[in-house]
């Protein structure tokens, strides 16, 4: 492989990282919060739909971002009110929201299929972009894959070092001593829930708009599931998660390239490269089973009723 | 009320008119009134259910009250959340603690501040070290709450409590969790909290703590105010007498067995914890004879459950020729080989793992006893309702029938119903924990006798409790858990509360000579 191809390959990977990063932050603010969410792959898909149909009637692809995140937040919020409010069970209440918006999105996007826009164009950052390799494959890339990569940062500080991040921490671990404390912990749930619906509403925009910008049906290509498996083989930290994302993007291009240099494996084996790759790595990074017992919320998926005090 | 206190400080600090809460199905708490002074200790008692602690709660602004009245300092307060209750300075230590285990003690401490308390604070972790030295606390604020003891964790809360300068500190059953010597210097501290003009509200059932340093009391007797007392001018059976209604029976001493032959042994017992928030269980040895009672006493969370989920077969680790049960090396056993082999278990945690909540009565007897009502795959119905029938007669549950569902039973009765069917199997060795925790006075008593008659007829019972005084009336020898070592083991005519209570703290950890001193 020369220069040219590497550099080709790195720029890629981390577009294709890009969507995943996006939903598996959301997902993991909303899981430390002790709420798991399956519906992403239904929020992202009708982040997608959205966000493509906003952009396609005003001609502007900030109004699809826009539009990408108050459906996600719509979205969530169906789940947040019967998850949180009428304390249903979270899987199943998850699943049936991955289905829905699956279904809905199909229905809604019949009349757009085919039809082409512009999405965002690349920003080059003056004099980083004209390093060698490095310029190309970090400092040249469209506005949203930087924007991924400053809410990590955001994300990561605000849970590491500040007062919200320690209520986040503590709603997850112990919803009723939080309680007790004076946490208003349905609330930081509903915005944890919220936040999350947002963050794959514009996964879903970024696949609609940027990576390939029109709109198919089910074109997500359930990396709404694999996000939900990476936030948990990452031990919910976000250094982990933006690895597990990039890496995601680099098998998922690999395996075109290797494609195209004629290797005689199946692609059906080859397509599976970037989900089996992503898992094996991140089990060998959270091995230390007594290490990541301490990180997972010890809430997660568990209802909580102020009424009911423990 | 006392007077002395009265004439010192002429206006309450806190009065509660009429409080009353309805819970579905049970009036928690019925016009209860309560009045506290500055630099008072006031005990809080009554029965389990008796309404402590929803009174507490509500203090705390955790329930609003449907009816009554709170006044702070002569004012009338509405106390809608715990924020408001710090604010006013009331500061709770809760009986099942409210801390994080994943983050620090300073994190913990800080989640209770509001953000201009923190600014007038400055350094939180200084004033944390400040604290803990003035009131002799001993508490670390950089580490992890996960890697703390329990009586740690208390000192913990009464802090986070002293940070912001608390004048009511409300304390939930605070020495339940204790040995005897954290108890002793918990309550030096509420002493020189007390001479400091706080007032402190002390929820207790043990009666001599209650007269020994609390200067007024009042009693709840479901959910109604029963009568206050100085406890200085009581005994502790006068008071009794006013929580539980009539006089109640008490445990008189039971006579003390000698066992016979060896039926159950533990040798060299060593298991790592299985999880971070769990104990490593260290070296442990112990022989159980036929027909006695052998008690381990410890506070909770100091290797009781990783012993008894070791020995219940529930943790499935294979250990070669460690667990000797008649003879049989349980090594790779299942739980349900081990009951077969004449091994029942009745845990701490009743629903859940005694008894499946949502099942009935009956169903809950076949879980345990699948043999004999089970042919060629086929249930016998019949059979296994006249045995539940029989078990809740003979051991009088309270219920609606052998078809009630366990979660439908108070925690007594279903602890009564458990033990009844695990004697029921007429086991070789019982493993049995906290067999009266959450039982009424009645109740425990039942079960004592039940647990002295299986004893008699030869069975090797195995108790593990936090109640010494249960321990001492019950085992024929005794021992103590302390952070996964288990101390020597010893008749218990032949120890004291004192020396047990040493062990409890790990005194004998370092000095193995001990041992063989007193063996």
């Amino acid at each position: 492989m020369d220069i040219d191809l590497i550099t080709q390959v790195l720029f890629a990977a981390i577009k294709t990282g890009t969507p995943l990063l996006f939903i598996a932050l959301g997902e993991a603010i909303c899981e430390k919060t002790g709420v798991l969410n399956l519906g992403q792959e239904g929020m992202m898909l009708m982040g997608a739909v959205v966000g493509f149909m906003a952009a396609y009637a005003t001609g502007n692809a900030g109004m699809g971002i826009l539009g990408a995140l108050l459906i996600g937040m719509v979205m969530s919020l169906i789940f947040g009110f019967l998850v949180l409010h009428l304390g249903a069970n979270q899987v199943a209440t998850g699943l049936a929201l991955s289905i829905f918006g699956g279904g809905l999105s199909a229905f809604v996007g019949s009349s757009v299929v085919g039809q082409t826009i512009t999405g965002f164009q690349p920003i080059e950052i003056p004099v980083l972009s004209d390093l060698p390799v490095i310029g190309k494959v970090l400092f040249s890339h469209d506005p949203l894959v930087y924007l991924a990569i400053v809410m990590a940062i955001i994300i990561s500080f605000v849970t590491n070092k500040t007062r919200l991040g320690l209520t986040i921490k503590a709603v997850g671990e112990n919803p009723h001593a939080a309680n007790a404390i004076g946490i208003k912990v349905l609330k930081v749930r509903y915005l944890a829930v919220m936040f999350g619906g947002a963050m794959a509403g514009l996964g879903g925009a970024y696949m609609s708009l940027v990576y390939t910008p029109m709109w198919v049906e089910n074109m997500t290509a359930g990396r709404g599931w694999i996000a939900l498996a990476l936030v948990v083989f990452a031990s919910w930290r976000i250094g982990n998660i933006v690895l597990g994302a990039y890496l995601f993007g680099l098998a998922s291009i690999m395996h075109l390239v290797l494609q195209g240099m004629g290797w005689s494996i199946s692609p059906n084996l080859l397509a599976m490269l970037p989900y089996v790759a992503t898992i094996v790595v991140m089990v060998i990074i959270s091995a230390d089973k007594y290490k990541e017992k301490l990180l997972a919320p010890r809430s997660l998926g568990k209802p909580f009723d102020p009424r009911q005090m423990a | 009320m006392s007077e002395t206190l009265k004439k010192q400080n002429s206006s309450p600090r806190l009065e509660l008119l009429n409080i009353t809460k309805q819970y579905p199905g049970c009036l928690a708490n019925d016009q209860i009134c309560m009045t506290l002074m500055p630099g008072e200790i006031h005990a809080l008692l009554g029965e389990n259910g008796a309404g402590k602690s929803t009174l507490v709660k509500t203090i705390y602004g955790i329930v609003s009250p449907d009816a009554g009245q709170i006044l702070w300092n002569g004012h009338e307060v509405d106390i809608k959340s715990p924020a408001i209750a710090r604010d006013l300075g009331i500061g709770m230590v809760f009986q099942h603690f409210s801390l994080f285990e994943t983050l620090t003690v300073a994190q913990n401490i800080e989640l209770c501040l509001t953000k201009s308390q923190l600014e007038k604070i400055g350094n939180l972790a200084e004033k944390i070290r400040d604290i803990s030295k003035d009131y002799g606390l001993n508490v670390d604020p950089d580490r992890y709450v996960h890697s703390l003891s329990i009586g740690e964790r208390q000192r913990v809360e009464i802090v986070r409590c002293l940070v912001q300068s608390v004048k009511l500190l409300i304390l939930d059953e605070p020495t339940s969790v204790l040995t005897p010597q954290e108890v002793a210097g918990l309550f030096t501290v509420l002493k020189q909290l007390s001479s400091e003009g706080c007032s402190i509200l002390f929820i207790s059932h043990k009666l001599h703590e209650v007269t020994e340093i609390c200067h007024t009391a009042t009693i709840l007797r479901g959910g109604k105010f029963v009568g206050d007392c100085e406890p200085a001018n009581e005994t502790p059976a006068t008071i009794a007498k006013m929580m539980v209604g009539d006089l109640a029976e008490q445990d008189a001493g039971y006579e003390k067995a000698h066992g016979g032959s060896v039926i159950f042994s533990a040798n060299d017992l060593h298991l790592p914890a299985k999880n971070p928030f769990g104990t490593s269980l260290k070296h442990i040895n112990f022989e159980l004879l036929k027909g006695e009672i052998l008690g381990i006493a410890g506070v909770a969370g100091n290797g009781q459950e990783e012993l008894m989920s070791i020995i219940s077969g529930e943790d499935n680790r294979n250990l070669k020729k460690v667990l000797t049960l008649d003879g049989i090396d349980l090594g790779i056993m299942s739980a349900g080989a081990r009951r077969k082999s004449g091994l029942a278990y009745v845990p701490e945690e009743r629903l859940g793992r005694g008894a499946v909540p949502e099942m009935s009565l009956s169903e809950n007897t076949l879980l345990t006893h699948s043999s004999g009502f089970v042919k060629s795959g086929l249930v016998n119905w019949s059979a296994v309702k006249e045995y539940a029938k029989n078990l809740i007669s003979q051991y009088s549950v309270k219920c609606h029938g052998e078809f009630s569902e366990a979660k439908s039973l108070s925690g007594g009765n279903l602890q009564k119903f458990i033990m009844g069917r695990e004697i029921g199997q007429n086991p070789k060795v019982l493993i049995c924990a906290h067999p009266t925790w959450g039982v009424d006075v009645g109740a425990a008593l039942a079960i004592h006798q039940a647990l002295l008659k299986l004893r008699d007829q030869g069975t090797a019972i195995l108790l593990i409790s936090e109640d010494i005084d249960e321990l001492f009336l019950l085992a024929d020898r005794m021992a103590a858990l302390c952070d996964g070592h288990l101390s020597p083991v010893v008749r218990t005519e032949k120890t004291s509360i004192d020396q047990i209570g040493q062990w409890m703290a790990g005194t004998f950890i370092n000095e193995p000579k001990v041992s063989e001193a007193l063996a």
